[in-house]
């Protein structure tokens, strides 16, 4: 990549690849193969220990402790992904994962996005005391909250619910702060065309401003989903009730109680891993596009 | 109100125009256009679970941190700062806080190094966006067990890829998760390979919006490619280098979750982070005020950390 003086009159955009720099490389070979095998490399890496899993979820036990470098030491078989189906926790607590951030994305949206308009445009006495407060609430990190919530979880005798996975996941400030900033962005006057109409506040907030802020919405309710898909701490403290457990908490018993089988390990860790993949597939520019407009995840 | 944009045009009626529907007698004046006292049912909904999942629980931990509030006993009493005496002589939370920090340090700069490293090869404009983007960002989108189930595979002693790989090249095998110099190290490696993609995202889209003026000048007047990756692009990356470090070192400093899947702080405490120990007090050993004590110093070591960083940026602003 090193620096032949080039001449830069003529400056040919570069054949594929319709995002990147086209100056970044140069027009010499030798940077472009170099680079190319860099990247190359680095995803390899990367993508070496799904191969492993992938390839290992497919063998049997005996096979899997077979010693040697092919990912392949056996045939192919389907046992493991059949057994553990069959054992039945793996679907109960990918549904209770589905369940769990499911409601928590859609109860953090529906309270977020009525909180950020409030903060937005709101006049309502003690507006930027409570803003500050929120704001303030962003440097909070979840784990403090966890001993003192657990104990209230003990009070209202939530141990072991649905709601006492789901309530306080619920609260988003730094989604809030996010929705705020943007709200505030959108023409006033859009607004008040509804308003002189007759508009109430809400049917200006559902039939203008959400509209408007769809790819914003879009972008909060991913990272609040893969936040609450992956959450671990939270769920492990608070169901003991394997029924109620969801797939990062319930996979984590499977470790302790059969860690030595590796070949149903890896199949469950994979049957657990695919829907966020799915997910990535079909948002894939979607979610590279809300890292660009939120600035940050809340992930 | 399905004809609201044509109206737009006309915001700026004079007052008193007649407001039609609803019938309530909005002041149309464009200064103070909502009645007194709009918008707060909407913060309503918020504010009552902001109130009870997060301000309530902070304020009862800091009073717990001041009890001896137990898990397994219901009288509590008052017992002043003696939870925040026994913290900082207990050498448990010392080695804990010097792990994290250890972890904090050792994975911080990998996590910020290879995201810029993804992000500017990617950018590069080489064919296959959409493969790197799924490789390095894929990770990211695992729940933590799926992640430590894939590793504890990888770091098994006989068997497992790395001591595979290590004596295939007529190397010694290395006891990932039980050698107490490389644990920590085997955890690093783990957390970057999970949780790059989301620095290198960050980075990715930063490169994205950089005006290409720059670069193009510096090429005009003569610079190769490893100058203006140095003098142009990287200086222009700086605001995003902070974010991310930023976000980076706070997020390390909150390691739990792998480390406990992995190796329950293991071997001999060595990888323990202070969450794990706010953990096994208060949820093993069932003394809840004394782990509420301890994670409000770690709370508050956190702050410190923040501000810390807030100036040092600045500063080099």
């Amino acid at each position: 990549m090193s620096a032949t003086a080039t001449a830069p009159r003529r400056r040919p955009r570069p054949p594929r690849g319709a995002t990147g720099s086209p100056l970044l490389l140069g027009h010499g070979r030798t940077p472009r193969v170099l680079a190319g095998t860099a990247l190359a490399v680095l995803a390899a890496i990367w993508l070496l220990p799904f191969v492993w899993a992938v390839a290992t979820s497919l063998q049997s036990d005996q096979d899997v402790a077979t010693p040697g470098l092919s990912p392949l030491k056996g045939a192919l078989t389907l046992g493991s992904y059949e057994q553990i189906l069959e054992r039945g926790n793996v679907a109960l607590w990918a549904f209770n994962s589905f369940l769990v951030a499911g409601l928590v994305t859609l109860l953090t949206v529906v309270v977020s996005t009525l909180a950020a308009y409030g903060f937005a445009r709101g006049t309502f006495r003690g507006r930027r005391a409570l803003l500050a407060v929120t704001v303030a609430a962003i440097m909070v990190p979840p784990q403090l909250l966890v001993v003192p919530l657990f104990k209230q979880m003990l009070l209202f005798d939530l141990v072991d619910t649905y709601a006492a996975v789901i309530l306080p996941q619920v609260v988003a400030p730094m989604m809030v702060f996010i929705l705020k900033r943007f709200f505030e962005s959108i023409p006033r006057e859009l607004e008040d065309a509804a308003r002189i109409d007759g508009a109430s506040e809400l049917r200006v907030f559902t039939s203008i401003v959400l509209p408007l802020s769809r790819p914003i919405v879009a972008a909060v309710a991913i990272f609040v989903f893969i936040g609450a898909w992956n959450n671990f701490m939270w769920p492990f403290i608070v169901t003991n009730d394997p029924s109620l457990m969801t797939l990062p908490v319930g996979l984590a018993t499977v470790k302790d109680a059969y860690g030595i089988q590796y070949a149903q390990s890896m199949a469950s860790a994979l049957l657990a891993a695919l829907p966020l993949i799915a997910v990535f597939l079909l948002f894939q520019r979607r979610i590279v596009n809300s890292v660009a407009t939120t600035g940050l995840g809340g992930a | 109100m399905t004809t609201t944009a044509p109206i737009g045009a006309d915001a700026d009626l004079p007052a008193g125009a007649p407001s039609p529907g609803a019938g309530d007698a909005r002041p149309p004046r464009r200064e103070d256009r909502h009645r007194p006292g709009t918008g707060l049912l909407f913060v309503l909904p918020f504010l009552i679970v902001f109130a009870l999942f997060l301000v309530w629980p902070v304020v009862h931990g800091l009073w717990m941190s001041f009890t001896d509030t137990s898990l397994a006993i219901r009288d509590t009493t008052f017992v002043g700062f003696d939870n925040y005496a026994e913290a900082f002589g207990d050498p448990d939370v010392w080695s804990s806080l010097g792990n994290t920090a250890v972890f904090t340090l050792i994975s911080c700069v990998p996590l910020v190094l290879v995201a810029l490293a993804m992000a500017l090869l990617v950018h590069s404009g080489l064919a296959g966006q959409w493969v790197w983007r799924l490789a390095f960002f894929a990770p990211y989108l695992l729940p933590v067990t799926v992640v430590t189930l894939i590793w504890t595979w990888l770091y098994q002693p006989d068997l497992g890829l790395g001591n595979q790989l290590l004596t295939t090249l007529g190397l010694e095998p290395v006891g990932w998760l039980s050698d107490e110099a490389v644990t920590m190290w085997a955890v690093a490696a783990l957390t970057v390979w999970w949780t790059v993609g989301f620095n290198f995202l960050l980075y990715l889209s930063a490169l994205q919006s950089l005006p290409s003026t720059y670069d193009e000048a510096a090429a005009l007047d003569g610079a190769g490619a490893w100058r203006r990756l140095w003098s142009v692009t990287l200086p222009q990356l700086r605001r995003t280098t902070v974010l991310v470090a930023m976000l980076q070192i706070l997020a390390s400093l909150k390691v739990f979750d792998q480390i406990y899947i992995l190796t329950k702080g293991g071997p001999n405490g060595s990888t323990r982070p202070i969450l794990e120990y706010v953990y096994d007090v208060g949820f093993t050993g069932y003394r809840l005020g004394y782990a509420s004590a301890v994670s409000y110093l770690f709370f508050a070591l956190v702050i410190i950390v923040s501000v810390a960083q807030l100036r040092f940026f600045r500063k080099e602003d």
